[in-house]
C-alpha cells in the first residue's frame, strides 16, 4: 500500500512537471530556442490568479482566464522586445538573455509584490457534510489517499497534449509552425510570416505556462518571487528526458521524472533523491541522446 | 531610436556611477552597517531586520538628541556568501564603525572572518550557525571545527542550543513516544539544530523513529517524508527548519490524513503571518522562540505598532533581534564612553569588554548576558498555536 502511495505521490509531482514542460518543449519545438523564462511567466501567471480570487473574491476560473491573458502579453512581449532582435544572433546571446529575463522577472516580481511568501487558496476541495473540506480522496479506510489536484493535473496535462498535438499537426498556423521549426527560411520563402508564427507560439506557450502556474501552486501552495525557477529546471530536465520538442514526450518525462523522484527519495534516501533523478537523466541520454521520444536525427556527412 | 536609447542608458549609467562618490563626509555620527539578503529568496529575513534596526536607530536619534547618534546602512547580501564579502568591503569603504552583521548563517560564516581580521566589532542578530562564532565543540565529532573569532558575537540563540533544549522540552513535558525528525539537510542552520537534538536524543533516549531530509531543490513536495513518519507510527514531528517549507508539510500532512503533534524552533515563528495561510492546519503547533509579536508587554506592543505603521506586516524574530541587536550595541557604546570619531578598532576593543560583561534587556528576553564564546544566554519560551495566535506554553 505504501508502494501505491508513493505511486500516485509521485505521478501527482510529475504531472506539475509534466505540464510545465509541455511549455517549454512547444516553444523548444518551434522557435528552437530554450526559454528559460518561462518558469518565471509561471510565476507571474500564479501571481495574477493569487490576486485575483484572494485579494480581489473573483471566481478561481475568471483567475485562471486573467492569468492567462496577462501571460499571454507578458510573453509576446518578451519575445518581442528581448528575443526577436536576437533572431540572427548565435544561439548562446539568445540562451543568455533568456536567463537574464529570467532574473528580471524574479526581481520585477520581488519589487512589486515584495519576497514575503503567499499562500495560495486550495481550489480543487469538496465540502464535508460536516462542514470542513477535503482535498483528496481516500481509497481503502483511508490507507491511500488519492489529492484532487494530482487528478486534475493528470486531466489537464491531457488535453494540453492532444489539443497541441491536434494544432500542430492539424490547423494551417500549427503546420505554418512546424514549417519554421524544420527552416525558418525556406518557411519564409513558402510565404509563412516567420515573426508573427514565433510570436504565437510564445503567446500558446505563455498562456500554457499561466495554466501550469495555477495548477502547479494549487499543489504546493506556496507562492514567492522564485516559486518558478526550480520546477522550471526540473521540467526542462524532465522536457530533455522525455525527448525536448516531442510533446508526449514533456508528459511522459515529467511523469517519469516525478515518480524517480519520490521513489528515490522513499526506497533510497531522502538525501540522494536529486542525485538519483539526475543519474537517471543521464543513463538516459547515454542511451537514447534525443530523449525517450525524441527524433534522432542522423546527420548527413 | 536606438541611438537615443544608447545615449539616454549611458547617461544613466554615468550620473549613478557620480552618485556612487560623494557622502563620505564625516557626520559625526557612529556608523553601524549591516549586510543581508534583501533580494532573493531569503529577501523575507534580510528586510526584516533591516526594518527592526532601522526602527531602534530612529528612537535613538530621537530620544537622544544631544548623545551619540546612530546612522545606520544596509547592503544587499542575497544570501550569497560571496556577495556578503564585497557589502562588507562597501560598508567599511563607507566608514562603517560597527558591523551589525550579516542576517543568515551562510554569509555569516564569510563576513565573520573579514570582520575578525579587521578587528571590528560585529553582533549578528540572527546568522545562528556555530561557524559564525568559531571555536564551538561539533556535537558529532567532540572537536573544534573553526577557531574562536574574538570579535563576533550573537543576538539569537546558537543552534544547538536550541535543538538540545528542544529535545529537552519534549522529554521534560513527555510530548511523544515516537518522534520524528524532517529537516533541510542543505542548510547549516537545519542541520545545526538537528545534530544536536540528535545528540541529546540519544542521551534522554528519546525514541527518534523517523528522520528525513530535504533541500533548497526539493522543498515543495514532502509526501515521501510524510509518509515515512507516517508509516513509523510516529505521534511528534520535529521540524527544525524556517516557516516557509513548515507551511507546506502542515498543509501536506493534513492531506494525507496525518495528524501529529508539531514542534518547531524559532524559524517556525512567522507561519502565523503569511499571507493566505489557513491558520487552522497550525492549530496545535508548539515552538520555541525568544520573540513573540503578540506579547502583552509594553515594549513589544510599541515596536509592533510602529513596525506595522512603517512596514504594513508584523515583526518576526529576525526583526526583533537586529532592533535588540541596535540596542545592544548603544548601550555598550554609552556606557563605555565610544564617540563618533574613534576607529572601528578601538571600538571593539570597548564594545567585546563591555558585552562580556553587561546585562541587557530586550524584546527577545530579559536580562540577557554574553559569554567570550559570542553566545547570549537568554531563555526561549515555549509558545502554542491555539487560535491562530501564540500562547505560552507553561
Amino acid at each position: 500500500m505504501s508502494f501505491l502511495n508513493n505511486l500516485i505521490n509521485g505521478i501527482g509531482l510529475g504531472s506539475v512537471y509534466a505540464i510545465i514542460a509541455l511549455g517549454y518543449t512547444m516553444v523548444y519545438g518551434i522557435a528552437k530556442m530554450l526559454n528559460f523564462a518561462h518558469g518565471d511567466v509561471i510565476m507571474v501567471g500564479a501571481y495574477v490568479c493569487f490576486f485575483a480570487s484572494s485579494t480581489y473574491g473573483l471566481h478561481p476560473l475568471v483567475g485562471v482566464l486573467l492569468a492567462m491573458a496577462v501571460c499571454t502579453v507578458l510573453g509576446v512581449v518578451i519575445e518581442r522586445l528581448a528575443y526577436k532582435p536576437l533572431r540572427q544572433a548565435p544561439s548562446l546571446a539568445v540562451l543568455i538573455t533568456a536567463i537574464g529575463m529570467s532574473y528580471f522577472l524574479q526581481n520585477a516580481a520581488q519589487l512589486l509584490w515584495t519576497p514575503n511568501p503567499k499562500v495560495f487558496p486550495a481550489f480543487f476541495t469538496l465540502a464535508n457534510p460536516d462542514g470542513t473540506s477535503r482535498t483528496g480522496v481516500d481509497l481503502f479506510g483511508g490507507q491511500l489517499t488519492v489529492r484532487f489536484t494530482t487528478i486534475v493535473n493528470l486531466l489537464v496535462c491531457i488535453v494540453i497534449m492532444v489539443l497541441l498535438t491536434w494544432f500542430t499537426g492539424n490547423t494551417k498556423m500549427g503546420k505554418a509552425m512546424r514549417a519554421c521549426s524544420e527552416n525558418k527560411d525556406a518557411a519564409r520563402l513558402m510565404g509563412i510570416d516567420v515573426n508573427f508564427t514565433i510570436s504565437i507560439t510564445f503567446a500558446i506557450g505563455s498562456a500554457l505556462a499561466a495554466i501550469a502556474g495555477v495548477l502547479f501552486l494549487s499543489s504546493y501552495q506556496t507562492l514567492v518571487p522564485t516559486t518558478g525557477s526550480m520546477p522550471g529546471i526540473k521540467a526542462f530536465t524532465a522536457a530533455v528526458f522525455g525527448g525536448i520538442g516531442s510533446i508526449p514526450g514533456a508528459f511522459l518525462g515529467g511523469v517519469l521524472l516525478g515518480v524517480i523522484e519520490i521513489m528515490a527519495g522513499a526506497y533510497i534516501s531522502t538525501q540522494l533523491a536529486n542525485a538519483i533523478v539526475f543519474a537517471v537523466l543521464i543513463i538516459t541520454l547515454l542511451v537514447r541522446p534525443a530523449g525517450l521520444l525524441g527524433k534522432q536525427v542522423r546527420e548527413k556527412v | 531610436m536606438k541611438k537615443f536609447l544608447a545615449l539616454t542608458m549611458a547617461a544613466v549609467m554615468s550620473v549613478s556611477l557620480l552618485a556612487g562618490c560623494g557622502g563620505n563626509k564625516d557626520s559625526g555620527k557612529l556608523k553601524i552597517g549591516g549586510a543581508g539578503p534583501l533580494t532573493g529568496g531569503a529577501a523575507i529575513y534580510g528586510n526584516a531586520a533591516k526594518n527592526g534596526a532601522t526602527i531602534a536607530a530612529e528612537e535613538i536619534n530621537a530620544a537622544n538628541p544631544n548623545g551619540l547618534q546612530i546612522e545606520l546602512r544596509y547592503e544587499d547580501d542575497t544570501h550569497d556568501p560571496e556577495k556578503s564579502v564585497n557589502a562588507y568591503n562597501t560598508l567599511k569603504g563607507w566608514g562603517m564603525q560597527v558591523f551589525l552583521g550579516s542576517v543568515t548563517s551562510a554569509p555569516g560564516v564569510a563576513t565573520s572572518v573579514e570582520a575578525n581580521a579587521d578587528h571590528m566589532f560585529y553582533l549578528t542578530p540572527s546568522a545562528s550557525s556555530t561557524d559564525v562564532l568559531g571555536g564551538v565543540v561539533n556535537p558529532l565529532t567532540g572537536t573544534v571545527d573553526v577557531e574562536r573569532k574574538d570579535t563576533i558575537f550573537q543576538m539569537c540563540f546558537v543552534d544547538p542550543n536550541q535543538g538540545s533544549a528542544s529535545a529537552q522540552y519534549i522529554f521534560d513535558q513527555k510530548l511523544g513516544d515516537k518522534i520524528a525528525v524532517i529537516y533541510k539537510n542543505d542548510d547549516v542552520y537545519s542541520t545545526g539544530v538537528f545534530n544536536s537534538f540528535d545528540a541529546k536524543a540519544k542521551e534522554l533516549g528519546l525514541n527518534v523513529v523517523s528522520v528525513t531530509t530535504f533541500t533548497e531543490d526539493t522543498q515543495t513536495d514532502f509526501s515521501v517524508q510524510i509518509n515515512d513518519a507516517k508509516a513509523a507510527g510516529a505521534d511528534l514531528l520535529f521540524l527544525p527548519m524556517y516557516y516557509q517549507p513548515a507551511s507546506l508539510i502542515l498543509a501536506q500532512s493534513a492531506a494525507a490524513g496525518f495528524a501529529p503533534k508539531y514542534f518547531g524552533i524559532d524559524g517556525m515563528d512567522g507561519i502565523l503571518t503569511l499571507e493566505g495561510f489557513d491558520t487552522s492546519l497550525a492549530e496545535g503547533v508548539m515552538l520555541l522562540t525568544p520573540f513573540n509579536a503578540d506579547s502583552e508587554d509594553a515594549a513589544t506592543k510599541s515596536f509592533v505598532e510602529k513596525y506595522q505603521a512603517a512596514y504594513g506586516d508584523a515583526p518576526n524574530q529576525f526583526a526583533a533581534d537586529a532592533y535588540d541587536c541596535v540596542y545592544a550595541i548603544y548601550q555598550a557604546a554609552t556606557k563605555t564612553g565610544v564617540t563618533a570619531d574613534m576607529s572601528a578598532s578601538d571600538i571593539c576593543d570597548k564594545l567585546v569588554a563591555e558585552f562580556t560583561s553587561m546585562t541587557f534587556n530586550g524584546l527577545t528576553g530579559e536580562g540577557m548576558t554574553w559569554a567570550a564564546d559570542g553566545t547570549v544566554t537568554k531563555s526561549p519560551k515555549g509558545m502554542v498555536i491555539k487560535d491562530g495566535a501564540y500562547v505560552g506554553m507553561d
